[in-house]
């Protein structure tokens, strides 16, 4: 039995018909609850990953930088400087002694080799006790070197992963507004927390490339620093992934007078709503008809495909555990489309507005977590019997070992999810998971097959001599096509 | 046959470090504590520390690996962790009811200089049923195996009782070192052979290579258990592999004759293996592995030209390093370059040596790929992490048995690519 600790159980809620108390969130992770959560750092460096030409340098004892070596399918089209992984990697000396002079060298050192646009100074837990002066080294290496080197105030313990993402929006508004701004479209955006994820930004660019806006600056997908340094001459921010960039949307908006608005490139509603929004904020008519053409041509091509997901995936349930909420709601339609819903949603850093929304979409009965951890999540899973878990590498094998079809929502993804072909592509990885035959033979999931093929060879057997009887129940499975009877058939066969 | 004459040991010296070769001292720890039956292992510091090693050991492992974390916020840096420090153990002896909880103190931890002796204590004076045992694992002194070496080493000094009964005791500990689950279980089937009762520390071939479940396991079954752990004070001898120390500290502490050898891949470490196992059992070689080493000694005659004067370059953590290196000289391959993550190397480096000893295949874990693509030549995945495969926890690398896997991917990868490398592409080789 798994009991949710006293010090979480205003994290944890049922959603009922009744009003609701709002949940507990924003907290520190409890000690000792295993959260899922990582730390400060973790935030920062997540966010300013993408960045393809820049220096990222960890300054720390080594596992920080290792841990985060090549860890996001952040994909660039140039440079690939942000799949290494730099660290001063320091050593019991460098802690008695400073790490200042090693955090110079190892700058000056890399800065020729590599050749950067500029650096990012990763601060993690013990150089805040340690007490070196990164700002100083930051700027004495600027002036010999001539690039922006930036501290990145991310020790781990300073807060929590949002403070991360704070910490590196801060770091990126001192690059906004010293580049040139001359030659920017009037009909023009920043792509904001969108981070090329499988070429998840080469899918959008393109779409608002299509109906005429220009995208002035991806943060931080596919970005370079130049392109950074002049964002501030868009003229409307779209902010996605609202957990890690509205910082930095808020400090544009009141530094260069920018308005942002929150979207979502997940599923096709909120796909088709994020161009919408920019097309309608230009308010040019031409503008909303491409708008409207790229939707439409999309749609048509999308849902027929889609329908063949659909009948296959249609009564299904989903856990889903994110990082940010943002992510949760579009997830929730997007499965909605596939016929499929959500009996568990969670995320590790979503605060009041982001639960009273999710509260607001759940269906009765939909289990809701703030900064959940293993045995929560392997508890409700069970209880609620999901058929797919949505999340990232730490959630799958919560799902695999109980015998739940798992998909990667996070950053190791191999295939975009975002845009209209990211929905059929998310389909795809649904269907690929739920529809596997080797649940069948999972210790949770064998007798439920054995007693499902019994209960259907029984019916089979009535609905043979039962021919004549026009008060046969009508059957409400999907009808399939000849080829997929024969793959059930064939699957069951394996199975048995 | 001679090696090259080169520099192996030490690279030119860089300020920093570039895409690493090692990893931080409390993942180590964190797999040898996952070797304990009901051990949970508990890392004082951060939560990005927990969690960053959870989700490297799930991505090679492929199983749960809950580790908890006193998650320190700003204050406990300033004023100390012992209240968050307090607050994890009771959660965590209320969420997992674990029988031990191994403490791995970070370098956060470390270098506000944490009072663990009185931590400890504090919690000793608790009703608790759990046992806590501590290691200190500060990230800036040494790497991961150091880290899993020193895990092993507290587990013996702190849980380790001598033989009160005047039965004299006929079990082995042995301490295999940072290897994989099949390793493990291959190392136990060998022993039972040799009907020499074992004590594995640690054994997490089930907890980390387990089978899918129909409850939620809190942690994983299987391990060695506390009173096995007690009990390597009484062996009859132990045997360690590489550098592990925890056999000293039997031999020190209980006087219990201790082997320390390489890790056992190839005829020759392998045959040093059997050797002390035969002595200490009395016994000869069963035949099953006498069958294996001639099967394994009969295919280095088939394939040695299909190897000879090979050049390979080899990395990762020291005790595997040093074995597959002797392995390879054994069997007609030339090791290049044997590049140790604690002794300077990162794969910057690697990657910068590596055009001059023009290698015909790497043989280390998966972070050298990038390298073995860029030079269009075979990589032989070994060690830890695997984190491009499926199975990579599964690798056999140990005995004859390993040695015979290992053998047969190597020649086969560079038949593989003489054959695709040839216009005819003969069937026959």
């Amino acid at each position: 039995m798994i009991e949710i600790l006293p010090g979480r159980t205003t994290q944890v809620m049922t959603k009922t018909n009744a009003a609701t108390p709002d949940i507990a969130c924003g907290k520190a992770s409890l000690a000792g609850s295993v959260s899922q959560r990582a730390c400060v750092f973790c935030g920062s460096r997540v966010v300013l990953y993408p960045i393809a030409d820049a220096l990222h340098l960890v300054h720390g004892p080594i596992g920080c930088a290792a841990y985060t070596w090549d860890i996001r399918g952040a994909l660039s089209s140039g440079p690939q400087l942000h799949r290494h992984s730099f660290s001063t990697d320091l050593q019991e000396i460098d802690v008695v002694f400073g790490g200042e002079k090693k955090l110079e060298a190892g700058l000056l050192e890399l800065i020729e080799i590599h050749k950067p646009e500029a650096a990012f100074i990763y601060s993690t837990c013990i150089v805040g006790l340690i007490g070196d002066d990164v700002a100083a080294v930051c700027k004495r290496v600027s002036n010999k070197t001539g690039i922006p080197i930036l501290p990145v105030n991310s020790e781990g313990f300073k807060g929590t992963k949002k403070d991360g993402y704070k910490a590196a929006c801060a770091a990126l508004n001192t690059l906004i507004g010293t580049g040139d701004t001359n030659g920017i479209s009037p009909y023009s955006i920043n792509i904001l927390g969108e981070f090329n994820l499988a070429g998840e930004t080469w899918i959008l660019k393109d779409y608002y490339q299509k109906i005429g806006i220009e995208v002035v600056a991806s943060i931080t997908g596919d970005s370079r620093i130049k392109d950074i340094r002049r964002s501030h001459g868009a003229k409307l921010n779209l902010v996605q992934c609202s957990g890690s960039m509205v910082h930095l949307a808020r400090m544009m908006e009141q530094d260069y007078n920018i308005p942002f608005k929150r979207v979502s490139y997940f599923g096709v509603e909120d796909m088709a709503a994020a161009l919408y929004e920019a097309a309608t904020f230009f308010g040019d008519a031409k503008l909303l008809q491409r708008t409207q053409t790229l939707v439409q041509d999309e749609i048509s091509v999308l849902y027929p495909k889609l329908q063949y997901y659909r009948e296959r995936l249609e009564g299904k349930t989903a856990a889903i555990y994110v990082g940010g909420a943002f992510k949760a709601f579009s997830l929730m339609r997007a499965l909605r489309l596939l016929g499929m819903t959500t009996a568990i949603v969670g995320s590790q850093t979503g605060d009041q507005n982001d639960y009273r929304q999710l509260q607001a979409m759940a269906d009765p009965g939909t289990v809701i977590l703030d900064d959940s951890n293993p045995l929560e999540l392997a508890h409700f899973c069970l209880e609620k019997d999901v058929d797919l878990f949505i999340g990232g590498v730490k959630e799958r094998p919560i799902a695999y070992k109980l015998g739940i079809g798992f998909c990667d929502h996070n950053h190791e993804r191999k295939l975009p999810l975002a845009g209209f072909l990211g929905m059929l592509n998310f389909a795809k990885e649904v269907y690929s998971s739920v529809a596997s035959p080797v649940w069948k033979l999972t210790p949770r999931r064998i007798k439920q097959y054995k007693d499902e093929k019994k209960d259907k060879d029984s019916k089979s057997v009535l609905k043979a001599t039962n021919l004549a009887n026009p008060h046969e129940p009508v059957s409400h499975e999907p009808v399939l096509n000849e080829t997929s009877v024969h793959k059930t058939d064939l699957n069951e066969e394996i199975a048995a | 046959m001679n090696t090259p004459d080169l520099d192996v040991d030490t690279p030119h010296t860089t300020a920093v470090t570039q895409n690493a070769c090692k990893l931080c001292t409390p993942l180590g720890a964190c797999l040898a504590f996952r070797g304990v039956e009901g051990c949970i292992p508990f890392l004082h510091g951060s939560q990005g520390c927990a969690t960053y090693i959870r989700r490297y050991m799930i991505s090679h492992f492929r199983e749960p690996v809950d580790i908890a974390s006193s998650n320190f916020h700003e204050e406990s840096a300033i004023f100390g962790g012992s209240s968050n420090f307090k607050q994890g153990i009771s959660n965590v002896l209320r969420q997992y009811q674990p029988e031990v909880i191994g403490v791995a103190t970070t370098c956060l931890a470390e270098t506000i200089g944490e009072d663990m002796p009185r931590l400890l204590m504090d919690f000793k004076q608790t009703d608790a049923d759990a046992k806590l045992v501590h290691v200190s694992t500060a990230s800036y002194r040494g790497t991961h195996l150091d880290g899993f070496h020193s895990a092993v080493r507290a587990l013996i000094e702190q849980l380790a009782i001598a033989n009160t009964s005047n039965q004299p005791s006929e079990h082995i500990t042995l301490f295999p070192g940072m290897v994989s689950t099949a390793d493990l279980r291959y190392l136990k089937e060998i022993l039972a052979a040799f009907e020499l009762p074992l004590t594995l520390v640690p054994d997490y071939s089930d907890t980390l290579d387990g089978s899918t479940w129909s409850q939620y396991e809190k942690l994983q079954t299987g391990g060695t258990s506390i009173s096995a752990i007690a009990a390597t004070g009484s062996s009859k001898a132990s045997i360690e592999f590489g550098l592990s120390t925890a056999g000293s500290v039997l031999l020190d502490k209980f006087k219990i004759p201790n082997h320390n050898l390489p890790l056992p891949i190839g005829i020759k470490a392998t045959d040093s293996f059997f050797e002390v196992l035969e002595t200490i059992s009395g016994r000869a070689t069963p035949q099953i592995y006498a069958g294996e080493r001639g099967r394994l000694l009969d295919s280095y005659v088939d394939g040695h030209k299909y190897i000879f004067e090979k050049r390979a370059i080899v990395y990762g953590e020291e005790d595997l390093v040093t074995s597959i290196t002797e392995f390879l000289k054994e069997i007609g391959v030339l090791p290049v370059l044997s590049a140790c993550g604690n002794k300077g190397w990162d794969f910057a480096k690697l990657a910068a040596a590596v055009p001059d000893l023009k290698p015909d295949f790497l043989i280390g874990n998966s972070k050298g790929y990038k390298i073995a693509r860029a030079l269009n030549i075979p990589l032989i995945r070994v060690g830890f992490p695997i984190h491009d495969r499926i199975g990579g926890q599964r690798i056999l690398h140990l005995g004859y048995r390993g040695a015979q896997a290992l053998y047969d991917r190597i020649v086969n990868a560079l038949l593989t690519r003489k054959q695709e490398d040839s216009p005819v592409g003969y069937s026959y080789q």
